[in-house]
């Protein structure tokens, strides 16, 4: 959206606003203009993560070491999934209480059918994530056609779910998981130096090709292009950090495979999102809903959906949750992890308010919980101190969120 | 030449209440209709009726001279009649672009062609010579005005040939009144019908061609707009030369 005017699309244009000039004076001209208007995007999340991978460093100097940073790429897989649907539910500017327990009786139900009942794995994966979707589809029924406040249906069907997590699991209450197939999900690592480079490299020059091509038809069309200075960039920072990403992860032991399921689930719920009817449909229910009900979208079936979609990928992260730890427990999907999605979504530049975010900020919201988490655990801080020091960042995060929207309302009113 | 749209003895009741009682409407193409009305007059019943979100209980409704019945929005619009209501219903987290093209997104394999509806947007909003920063910005930052631009924009993607504005300047203050009324302008010299509803007699005498009165249901005289003074429809509106604008009028008159 940082588009430049270009000259021969100007005419309509007051001159006086948003015509980017070349070069650094125009990116710190449209910063400033964003951060005027609210728009920050991932800005303060970066920033803070920077903040706190230094100042972790500076305390340990194992923090930054190639084993930590690996161990944390998988940590953050499995709520990561779950924060994942929770960014779809807060588009809408609803919210999913019930994602915890959600993924807690998946992943029972995927244990009792792969260990107990000796299912094929893969089959016991795709019903649990169909169970998870299923009691999403509940959710959103209650919510969408009855009428039910998300935050009342989602509290009930946590306290339900959770009752049926126990249920399922029976009087052990665990179940361990033998290797195989599930616990490969978060153990196996690529160790092949290619695989972590080669993907580094696939994603910069794919970045690169689609960035040029949509470029090419804008300018053919006579649209607003990119600079070619401006691509370059963004290109050279994508390359620095995947490159830089994979180095990483190839001094330890490789491309963990948990990593590139959650990186791809995260690009593809980007791309659906942001390029697709139906993802432009949640934004604009999240948005406004009397308008996206006279352009004709169906409302009911978008709500309907996204608690479906939550509800799968609750499921999907107390799989990887399960794997982590081989076992499902009562324990799995309990205490924070409900707490640690929301939190995750919000920190990473989701709005509470509904109607703006992105994948990403899952991904870049598990990062900045599970750094101070890790880097805690390397201090010896006490649990206690890690809740409250994620609380202080979750509070900031929400203080953005809050004062951004402000402002966007103040500059609208020019 | 016949009117694009002709309505003749709509009537309407909702319950005890008498909202329309035998008017008749008409609008040419190339031809800005005001339509005006104290509160509850029923100018948003006319308008819901042509926009076929309440259709009349009696009457008929002639579409480029041919009768024609208008049951759902859906019908309005495949006819080429385009609503603007006065709450906008824009979605402020979305850009101009998204906004304009919600619900009709151009795709190309399945994907949205942001391109092609970026392309068509400034073309649109070219041609009706529309200031906006740029098309790229959520609309929860432009002003009044221009949210307003952008809602009339968005109707005029169906081609329609009948407009309806429902009190398009009520929230507006001068300049984005000025701003809006010379869109209205640019919609007639392309030829549209528009139909306005406003309470502002100083905008319904500087941009419309007839003014059709409402009173309590039932027409109170189609006036031309050139040749009608403001004093002569405000009487029409509130049915008598004796009555409070009026008398304020005189003692402010006789007080200088
Ligand atoms: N849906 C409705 N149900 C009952 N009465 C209505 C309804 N819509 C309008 N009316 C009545 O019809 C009359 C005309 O209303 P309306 O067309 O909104 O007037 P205006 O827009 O000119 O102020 C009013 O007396 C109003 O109370
Ligand atoms: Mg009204």
């Amino acid at each position: 959206m940082s588009d430049t005017q270009g000259p021969a699309s100007d005419a309509q244009v007051d001159p006086r606003l948003l015509v980017r000039e070349e070069g650094l004076a125009g990116y710190l001209g449209e910063a400033r203009r964003r951060i005027k208007g609210g728009e920050l995007g991932p800005l303060p999340v970066i920033i803070g993560l920077v903040v706190i991978w230094i100042v972790f460093q500076t305390l340990n100097d194992r923090f930054l070491s190639a084993q930590n940073l690996s161990n944390l790429s998988v940590d953050i897989v499995a709520t990561g999934l779950i924060s994942v649907g929770i960014v779809f539910v807060l588009l809408l500017g609803e919210i999913d209480l019930s994602a915890g327990a959600v993924s807690g009786a998946c992943a029972a139900i995927l244990a009792v059918l792969s260990v107990n009942q000796g299912w094929n794995p893969v089959l016991a994966i795709i019903v649990s994530v169909a169970v998870g979707a299923t009691m999403g589809l509940i959710h959103g029924f209650f919510f969408a056609k009855i009428g039910v406040p998300s935050f009342v249906v989602t509290l009930a069907g946590m306290l339900a779910w959770t009752g049926f997590q126990l249920w399922v699991l029976g009087p052990n209450g665990t179940i361990n998981l033998p290797d195989g197939l599930i616990s490969d999900l978060t153990g196996t690592y690529f160790a092949y130096v290619i695989a972590a480079y080669g993907l580094a490299a696939l994603a910069t020059a794919a970045f690169l090709i689609v960035s040029l091509a949509g470029n090419a038809r804008r300018r053919k069309a006579g649209v607003p292009s990119r600079s070619m200075g401006d691509i370059v960039f963004r290109t050279a920072v994508l390359a620095v950090v995947a490159f830089g990403a994979a180095y990483i992860l190839n001094l330890y032991r490789g491309l963990p495979l948990a990593l590139l399921i959650f990186l791809a689930v995260v690009v593809v719920t980007d791309f659906v999102l942001r390029r697709t009817k139906y993802g432009r449909s949640i934004f604009a229910v999240g948005g406004n809903i009397e308008a996206a009900r006279r352009a004709g979208i169906n409302v009911a079936f978008i709500r309907m959906s996204v608690f479906a979609i939550s509800g799968s990928f609750a499921a999907l992260g107390g799989i990887f949750a399960a794997s982590r730890i081989a076992s499902a427990s009562q324990a799995t999907g309990q205490s924070n992890v409900l707490m640690m999605a929301i939190a995750a979504a919000v920190i990473g530049g989701t709005s509470l308010f509904g109607g703006r975010g992105s994948t990403f900020s899952a991904l870049l919201g598990m990062l900045v919980i599970q750094s101070i988490a890790s880097g805690m655990a390397l201090q010896g801080v006490s649990n206690s101190i890690q809740f409250m020091v994620t609380g202080a960042v979750l509070l900031a995060a929400v203080v953005i969120d809050s004062v951004s929207r402000r402002s966007q309302k103040a500059s609208g009113r020019a | 030449m016949a009117p694009v749209l002709a309505l003749e003895g709509i009537s309407k009741r909702f319950g005890a209440v008498q909202a329309l009682k035998d008017v008749s409407l008409e609008v040419h193409a190339g031809e800005v209709v005001a339509l005006v009305g104290d509160n509850g007059a029923g100018k948003s019943t006319m308008i819901k009726v042509i926009a076929g979100v309440g259709p009349p209980d009696e009457g008929e409704i002639h579409w480029e001279g041919r009768p024609v019945t208008i049951h759902s929005p859906s019908e309005a619009q495949s006819l080429g009649i385009a609503t603007v209501y006065q709450d906008l219903a824009l979605c402020d987290n979305l850009d101009v672009v998204g906004n304009l093209y919600l619900g009709n997104e151009i795709r190309r394999l399945g994907v949205l062609d942001e391109v092609a509806m970026e392309k068509r947007s400034r073309d649109l909003l070219n041609t009706l010579s529309i200031k906006i920063p740029s098309v790229r910005i959520p609309v929860a930052s432009l002003s009044g005005g221009q949210r307003q631009t952008v809602a009339i924009s968005r109707s005029l993607l169906g081609e329609p040939k009948v407009v309806l504005l429902d009190e398009p300047t009520a929230a507006l203050g001068v300049e984005q009144t000025a701003q809006v009324l010379d869109l209205v302008e640019r919609l007639r010299a392309q030829n549209l019908g528009v139909i306005l509803i406003s309470h502002n007699m100083v905008d319904v005498k500087a941009v419309a061609d007839r003014v059709a009165v409402l009173r309590l249901g039932q027409n109170n005289g189609v006036f031309d707009a050139r040749t009608t003074t403001q004093e002569e429809i405000i009487a029409a509106i509130t049915g008598a030369s004796d009555n409070a604008v009026s008398r304020r009028r005189q003692r402010s008159e006789g007080g200088t």
